[in-house]
Formats: C-alpha cells, sequence, structure tokens
C-alpha cells in the first residue's frame, strides 16, 4: 500500500523492541482504547543510560511503526538524550508520515516522556517538571 | 494465496460485461443523441441495456435514470421526494441510522434545508429495522421512507417489501438504497412496493462510474445535473454507453446466477462465519441469517482494524474494516456503533466480502491467516495484556 513510505511498513512489519521489561525502572502508557491507540514504554536505565526500551502498542500501521522507531532512537543514548526526543523527529525518521497520522509520532513522544517521569517519580529523582507537560490526553476523539 | 475479500466494495467485472462493453469503446462510438447511423447504434444500444434491466427489476424501461452511480443515484431519489414533499407540505423523513453516506449526508443537508429527519435505530448486533418501526414512525408530514436493502458493511438485509407495503398503505414515498443487494438479491419494485432505488454497477461485476435510479411511473424527479435533455431531461450529460451496456449485461449474468451463486456462497460464508468464531473475544456483526451471501464481518478484540488489513495484504488478503484508522475520520463506523459495538471494539472490526468463486481451500485460508494475524497483534496490544490479567473487562 502506497499510504505509508517503505521505512514505516519496514517498521510496522518487522516492529524493533516490542515486548515487556519486567523489572522496567520507567513505565509510561498514553492513548486511549477510545480512539483506537495506547502505547506503552518500558525503560532500563542504567546510570545516565538508556540501557533497554520495549513497547506495546495498540494501534494502526504507523501507531506501531512510531513506536518501534522512537525505541531505536533512545536506545542506548542518554536519558538527557531521550528527553528531547521530539515526535517531528520520530516522523523523519519513518522518512514521513501522512498528515492525519502525526498524531502517532506525538504519541511515541508522549509515552517515552512519561516513562522517563515514571522512571524520575519513582527513584525519587528531581527534575525540572516543565519537561512534561501534561500529556495525557487523546485529541483523537473529543 | 490471493484472495479479493472486498467484494463490497468493488468487484472484478465479469467477462460478459467486458465482452459486451469493448465494441463500444472501439467500434460503436456514437453519441445516441445523434441522427446518423453511428449515433443511432449506439441509442439501439441504450434503448437495449434500459429494456434489460427493467426486466431483471420487474420495472418499465421509462421508469429507469442511467446515473453515475449508487450516491448520485440515493441523492437525486432523496432530492426528488424531498421536493414532491414539499410542495405537498411534507419536510419530515424516515430513514435508518446505517444508512451510507451517500444516504445519510444528503438528510443533513435536508435537515439544514428546514426538513426533520427521523433516524431510526436498529436491533443490536443483527442491524435489522422492523416495518412496524416505520409505522410508528409515519406522520402527516412524512414525505419519504428510505431504508437500504442490504447493509454495505454488517450485510444485514431489511425487510424492505414489508416496509414498503407499510409505505404505500399510508401514501408515503418509498426509497431503497439496493446498490449491495442488486445483482445478489431478488427484486421487483411492484411486490417490494418500491417508490424509488438505487443500484451501482460495479457492485455486481459491472463496470465503476455507472448505475440506475428506478423513480415508478408518476414520481416526478429533480434533476441534480441540468444541460441536454438525455434521460428525459431528468439527468443531463451525454450517456455512457459503455458503461450502461456492460451494467446490462452484468445485471442479466447475475441475476441468472443468483440462485446458484447464492447456493454455493451462503455454505462457505459460513464456513467462515464458524472459523473466526473460535478466535477468543470476537463477535460476528450483523444477522446470522438474513444476511448478504457474501458478507462477513466481525469484532475482534484488544486490536486495531488498520494493522490487521495491512498484515492480511501481506498474507495475500484484501480485506476492508471500519476501524476509524481507515475510514478516514477520528470516529470508528457509524454502523458498527449503531449496531452498539462502542469505540473499543468497533476499531477491531474486520469486513470479508467474498466473491462468487471462492472456494472452500480460500475459506480455510482466510480463517488461518486471520487468526494468525489477530493472535500477533494481541501478543503485541497492551489492551490485551490487560484484558488478560484482568486490569481491563472483556468487552466481547
Amino acid at each position: 500500500m502506497a499510504l505509508y513510505s517503505e521505512t514505516v511498513m519496514d517498521h510496522f512489519r518487522n516492529p524493533r523492541n516490542v515486548g515487556v521489561i519486567e523489572d522496567a525502572d520507567g513505565v509510561g502508557e498514553v492513548g486511549n482504547a477510545k480512539c483506537g491507540d495506547i502505547m506503552t514504554m518500558y525503560l532500563k536505565i542504567d546510570g545516565d543510560t538508556i540501557a533497554d526500551v520495549k513497547f506495546e502498542t495498540f494501534g494502526c500501521g504507523s501507531a506501531i511503526a512510531s513506536s518501534s522507531m522512537a525505541t531505536e532512537l533512545i536506545k542506548g543514548k542518554p536519558v538527557s538524550e531521550a528527553l528531547q526526543l521530539t515526535n517531528k523527529a520520530v516522523a523523519e525518521a519513518l522518512d514521513g508520515l501522512p498528515a492525519h497520522k502525526l498524531h502517532c509520532s506525538v504519541l511515541a513522544e508522549e509515552a517515552i516522556k512519561a516513562a522517563l517521569k515514571d522512571y524520575y517519580d519513582k527513584h525519587g529523582i528531581e527534575y525540572d517538571h516543565s519537561l512534561f507537560p501534561d500529556c495525557a490526553h487523546c485529541e483523537g476523539c473529543e | 494465496m490471493q484472495i479479493y475479500a472486498d467484494n463490497a466494495a468493488t468487484t472484478k467485472m465479469s467477462r460478459a460485461a467486458i465482452d459486451a462493453m469493448l465494441p463500444y469503446l472501439d467500434t460503436v462510438y456514437g453519441n445516441p443523441s445523434s441522427l446518423h447511423s453511428a449515433g443511432q447504434r449506439a441509442n439501439e444500444a441504450l434503448v437495449s441495456a434500459r429494456e434489460r434491466i427493467a426486466k431483471v427489476l420487474g420495472a418499465q424501461p421509462q421508469e429507469l435514470t442511467f446515473t453515475s452511480g449508487g450516491s448520485e443515484s440515493d441523492n437525486q431519489a432523496i432530492r426528488s421526494a424531498a421536493k414532491l414533499g414539499e410542495k405537498a407540505g411534507k419536510r419530515h423523513i424516515i430513514s435508518t441510522a446505517i444508512e451510507h453516506h451517500a444516504v445519510l449526508h444528503t438528510l443533513k443537508k435536508l435537515e439544514k434545508e428546514g426538513f426533520t429527519v427521523t433516524l431510526l435505530p436498529v436491533e443490536p448486533v443483527t442491524g435489522l429495522v422492523t416495518a412496524q418501526q416505520v409505522a410508528d414512525a409515519i406522520r402527516e408530514d412524512t414525505a419519504l421512507v428510505t431504508v437500504m436493502y442490504a447493509n454495505n458493511e454488517i450485510g444485514t438485509i431489511e425487510p424492505i417489501a414489508e416496509i414498503g407495503a407499510v409505505c404505500r398503505e399510508r401514501g408515503v414515498l418509498f426509497h431503497t438504497d439496493a446498490v449491495q443487494a442488486a445483482g445478489h438479491l431478488a427484486i421487483d419494485v411492484h411486490a417490494q412496493s418500491i417508490d424509488l432505488l438505487s443500484l451501482s454497477a460495479h457492485k455486481f461485476g459491472g463496470p465503476k462510474g455507472v448505475g440506475v435510479l428506478y423513480a415508478r411511473r408518476g414520481v416526478r424527479l429533480t434533476n441534480l445535473i441540468e444541460g441536454g435533455a438525455q434521460e428525459r431531461g431528468k439527468r443531463a450529460g451525454t450517456e455512457n454507453i459503455p458503461g450502461i451496456v456492460a451494467m446490462a449485461a452484468a445485471l442479466e449474468e447475475s441475476a441468472a446466477q443468483r440462485d446458484a451463486v447464492t447456493a454455493r456462497l451462503v455454505p462457505l460464508r459460513d464456513r467462515l462465519i464458524a472459523g473466526l468464531a473460535k478466535i477468543p473475544h470476537s463477535a460476528l456483526n450483523g444477522d446470522p441469517v438474513k444476511r448478504l451471501p457474501g458478507n462477513v464481518n466481525f469484532c475482534f478484540e484488544g486490536i486495531e482494524g488498520e494493522s490487521l488489513l495491512l498484515l492480511l495484504d501481506d498474507k495475500g488478503v484484501c480485506a476492508s474494516s471500519g476501524s476509524a484508522c481507515t475510514s478516514g475520520s477520528l470516529d470508528p463506523s457509524h454502523v458498527l456503533l449503531a449496531i452498539g459495538r462502542v469505540h473499543d471494539v468497533a476499531h477491531g472490526s474486520l469486513r470479508l466480502s467474498l466473491g462468487a468463486d471462492v472456494t472452500e481451500e480460500e475459506i480455510d485460508y482466510l480463517i488461518t491467516a486471520v487468526t494468525d494475524v489477530v493472535t500477533y497483534l494481541r501478543g503485541m496490544s497492551p489492551v490485551w495484556r490487560d484484558l488478560q490479567n484482568g486490569k481491563r473487562s472483556y468487552i466481547l
């Protein structure tokens, strides 16, 4: 189908880092089943590095591909770099998403940030709250 | 294996339709309005096609208007009935919640123009409406009842003969969108008390871009397209002769083969339904019996329809879904919502619409392919994980 780029289809057909980390240091879940997409990100953090990352996604092809690409973009990177991940970077790395699917890349960014926030909260690490604007929303169905 | 299971979207053209069409692309290319022999040969084809289609529908040739397809026919039928109603001071229309958008959007426009529309709710799961519901909804000022013959998504066959009888008795015009029914179910405009009927050629082996509007003699049509005097002045524009000729051939062929195709297809459809019903937390949408012979529609909990379609496509299966991601809107299919499927499960819907030539081997392949893909997608779904560990309750 020409709806998606080859890169999107590759990440959709062969998603990287699918699964659960049982002893994750941070877990973030965003989205809403009513809207048709939910993403869960699991992070294992070693010192200042994203040692491992896994995801689970309920959603369309671009939601699965966006989650997969987002995990690839942060795996092995410093936490500070993961915090800088933008939906734009996810969409660009996928060689673009159709306009009506851009929210999937937003969801991927939000899922990673939610997992990082969870990591900070669980471990009592101080952080700048402006890094995590309230993103527990769903633009989709309202 | 390659299986095209999206025949409710469009069908492959039948060989008979292609063969019927070719001479009118190649050698008989005249304009039927022209006086010369080239034009008159085209006109003869037009006259003949109209007679043959009328015969299949139990109509008179002059009661048929050729259009660009189902949407135009629906628009013109409803607009015409609304105009007739307006003249008599009647500005109320009855329809159902599961009509095609060609009907629903036309009704929305009429509401803005001052009409009142009653959309009848349908029975949960089956999507059936009853003649009694229609009878109860008819008012003094009801101008039109429009109820589809068969639903395009869930395949439910509505009791249109009973509804038509109620309308006839109460003196209200009755239109039926028969786009999914034509060629697949029996149509007799008199026996079924139909005043207006829409059909589209590409749903039964004809070409795209051509359809019919039947209007019972005496039901005056309002033009959507003004111009020349084609179609008794009710639909301007040079007639699509190749399309019309091919439509006639396709309709005659499918009508002749209908009983045999239905007898063959229904057990295969039911085999597919039984196979997919074995997938845990799945549910059939639509009536199990009052159902188009080739339609299968399921919801699978915990997954989303677009990813299901993409992975099925990789396995050679062309199908369709009512999920928001495939509908191009933010909400899942209005039909699935109307039969009581909540958003969460409506997103995980799959429609397989079988062709007349589908084999038992292909049915078994479909069962395996869908089961495998649903299982795979559930394996990476946080919704399914929550359902499994009890954090979320099963809906299906």
